[in-house]
């Protein structure tokens, strides 16, 4: 099973999973999968309920076998191995604190079921870290949500696992909770140095606290990168939808010269650098351009003679608009796209821009992207709008 | 009601709007209460008060019997009977023993293992209640008969040699020995262990014996350090179903024992209904309602378990 390059290039501590799946019967949960999560990182699998992040994360802990495929950690091959015998530990949702023991005795029970009889200090030192060194002889119940998700963080990371496991650890937080916690852990992970996988369903959590984040969907990783990567440069339209917002218009390739694609839609021609579409493009072929609702400008459709030369521009009228205090967040309905969302800043506000004007919308066109024009516009949108509400 | 509802008479004209729905609410809880409480008063007070006069009395059937406060019944019936106090409490420790090691496996594999089963081992613990008590204790009769499958395959194993040794049976017979009482104590009474049992084990989260998995606990030390300790109810109050109703069995030892195996509920019973020494009877249903009282008590602190629930 081992090859050679695997043996020599493997670091230290990272966890690579290697054609890894698992199915239910007819259902895949997990399609084989191949990820390496370096040692040290923040590493965030994101996705919604049911894409297979929690199943992959129960994999790395042992807690579900994989239907095939190997998990390493480091140089050792642990795929066989009982959750007991890995060097990783879990931040389970339900925290699943015991409830017969008090705060200090679960925080004590993986080193005392390794056999370290003098658990004081570090015990107390680890509550100290979490803050919770007041609560020791308190039962789980006695304490909030916020709190027993910290003896939760607590009990697993006194452990020194190699990784340490956090499956939607702040889901039963409130928002504001749930904001703190955040930095609480990323502040906890920069201090003990620990690789952490954390499994979330929450665009914003994982891009505010991974350093790398592979977002998944049905199964499969979409796409892998840094959150600014991500967010930037999405390949599918299902990581487009899902990380914040995306305005795509369906275009046809008119001509390529040198480094820009020039597309045509709508009657109008809109520029795409090469380096940023994921498909190459043909002449005649089809490609899906999008564009973030905050990289557009929005001028008044009388003042469209200032618009500099060499901006993407498209014509439209206001359909609604919102004021959110940094923003002003307006739909606009185009040839190309009837609900363009467009984030201007609420710096100089036209009073002219109201639903029913007539505009120009126009952006540097380093901001267009293009992805493959096969694929469901709508991926991922759903989700998103669940999880702001 | 109407008389609750109705406002005192008084002059502020503002007290008959405010009063009546908070005094119909005060009164509701009692309301509710009411028929069990008389269920209670008459179907357990009163026969309480009853015997306990009757321990008291002194007089023959033909007579009558009178309250003479003659206490000493207490100390006769004890001097007398105490081997069947002891014995009883032997019998339905025993038992009680036997049904946890049964129970508790089975109640585990119900809990976590069952599958689509559970429903269908559920009904096969309690189906043996569609049948009476009386007809399931004579079915032991035949099954430990002298020379049936059952006495010959131990003989044969020769499980009647060191069972016969320990004075748990007799010869080549298991019938009519202390072994056959407490084989009918612990069948009848397992599914009162099993059910309680199964409740306080199917309520564990399973997460918890994956989080145990996950800080390094070995299957062994989960159930040790975990489940057990967490299934703690279920085992007091399947214990105490099951000690408190086999320590004043008698149907077991009248069909399944001998003389030699009597318990208290037998002297009870033919105190009662055969010699018709009311006083002597009722005295032992009290030393042994209070015996009972006392070792619950004694249990229920030493296990801790208000700590649990």
């Amino acid at each position: 099973m081992k090859t050679t390059e695997e043996t020599t290039k493997a670091g230290g501590g990272d966890v690579r999973l290697t054609g890894i799946s698992k199915t239910y019967g007819d259902f895949t949960a997990v399609h084989p999968l191949d990820l390496t999560v370096p040692e040290g990182s923040f590493f965030a699998l994101l996705g919604a309920s049911g894409c297979g992040k929690t199943t992959t994360l129960r994999m790395i802990a042992g807690l579900e076998e994989p239907t095939a495929g190997t998990v390493h950690l480091g140089d050792q091959d642990v795929t066989a191995l009982p959750p007991y015998k890995r060097p990783v530990n879990t931040v389970f949702q339900s925290y699943a604190l015991f409830p017969h023991l008090d705060i200090y005795e679960n925080v004590a029970f993986g080193l005392r079921r390794r056999g370290i009889k003098s658990v004081k200090k570090q015990v107390e030192e680890m509550l100290e870290l979490v803050q919770l060194g007041e609560q020791a002889r308190k039962k789980p119940h006695q304490l909030s949500g916020g709190q027993q998700q910290r003896v939760a963080v607590a009990r697993a990371l006194i452990n020194h696992p190699k990784v340490l496991l956090l499956d939607e650890p702040l889901g039963a937080l409130d928002l504001k909770l749930r904001r703190q916690m955040q930095l609480e852990l990323k502040r906890i992970q920069t201090e003990v140095g620990i690789t952490f996988v954390h499994v979330t369903h929450d665009q914003e959590e994982a891009m505010t606290m991974a350093d790398c984040v592979a977002v998944m969907n049905a199964g499969r990783v979409e796409q892998l990168g840094t959150p600014a990567d991500l967010y930037e440069n999405p390949r599918t339209t299902f990581v487009a939808n899902f990380l914040g917002t995306s305005n795509f218009i369906e275009a046809e390739v008119d001509s390529t010269s040198g480094d820009d694609i020039v597309l045509k839609a709508g009657g109008g021609k809109l520029v795409l650098h090469r380096a940023r579409a994921s498909v190459p493009a043909a002449t005649g072929g089809k490609i899906l351009a999008g564009v973030r609702p905050e990289k557009i400008s929005l001028t008044h459709a009388d003042d469209a003679g200032e618009i500099p030369e060499g901006r993407n521009r498209i014509t439209g009228r206001i359909t609604e608009s919102s004021f959110i205090g940094v923003s002003t967040q307006f739909v606009v309905d185009s040839p190309v796209c009837s609900d363009f969302e467009v984030y201007v800043q609420n710096i100089d506000r036209d009073p002219r821009l109201a639903p029913g004007a007539e505009v120009v919308l126009h952006w540097n066109p380093a901001h267009t992207f293009g992805l493959d024009a096969a694929q469901d516009i709508d991926a991922g949108v759903e989700t998103v709008e669940e999880e702001v509400a | 009601m109407a008389t609750v509802t109705e406002a005192p008479p008084t002059p502020a004209p503002v007290a008959p709007e405010k009063k009546p729905p908070r005094k119909r609410g005060r009164w509701t809880p009692y309301l509710l209460l009411l028929p069990g409480l008389l269920w209670l008063v008459v179907f357990f007070a009163l026969p309480v008060i009853y015997q306990a006069s009757t321990s008291v009395q002194t007089g023959s059937l033909e007579e009558g019997y009178k309250v003479t406060w003659h206490f000493a019944t207490y100390w006769d019936a004890l001097s007398e009977y105490w081997p069947q106090f002891v014995r009883s409490v032997l019998y339905a420790a025993s038992a009680t023993v036997l049904c946890l090691l049964l129970g508790y496996p089975l109640a585990y594999l119900i809990a976590f293992r069952a599958g689509r089963w559970r429903n269908l081992i559920m009904i096969l613990v309690i189906a043996p209640f569609f049948t009476s008590f009386l007809i399931r204790t004579l079915a032991w009769k035949t099954i430990l008969a002298d020379g049936g499958p059952v006495v010959g395959a131990l003989d044969a194993l020769h499980v009647l040699d060191v069972t016969a040794f320990l004075g748990w049976t007799a010869g080549d017979r298991v019938l009519a020995t202390p072994l056959a009482v407490v084989c009918g104590l612990t069948y009848n009474f397992l599914p009162f262990m099993i059910l309680p049992l199964y409740t306080s084990l199917e309520r564990i989260d399973p997460r918890l014996h994956e989080a145990a998995g996950d800080l390094y606990a070995k299957p062994s030390t989960t159930f040790r350090k975990v489940t057990f300790p967490l299934s703690m109810p279920g085992v007091v109050s399947g214990t105490l179903l099951t000690f408190i109703p086999a320590s004043g069995d008698y149907i077991n030892s009248d069909l399944l024992g001998s003389t030699d195996t009597r318990m208290v509920g037998n002297v009870i019973q033919s105190q009662f209904l055969r010699i018709l020494d009311y006083p002597t009877a009722a005295a032992l249903s009290f030393i042994l309602m209070a015996a009972i009282l006392a070792v619950v008590t004694v249990y229920i602190r030493k296990s801790g378990t208000e700590d649990l629930v």
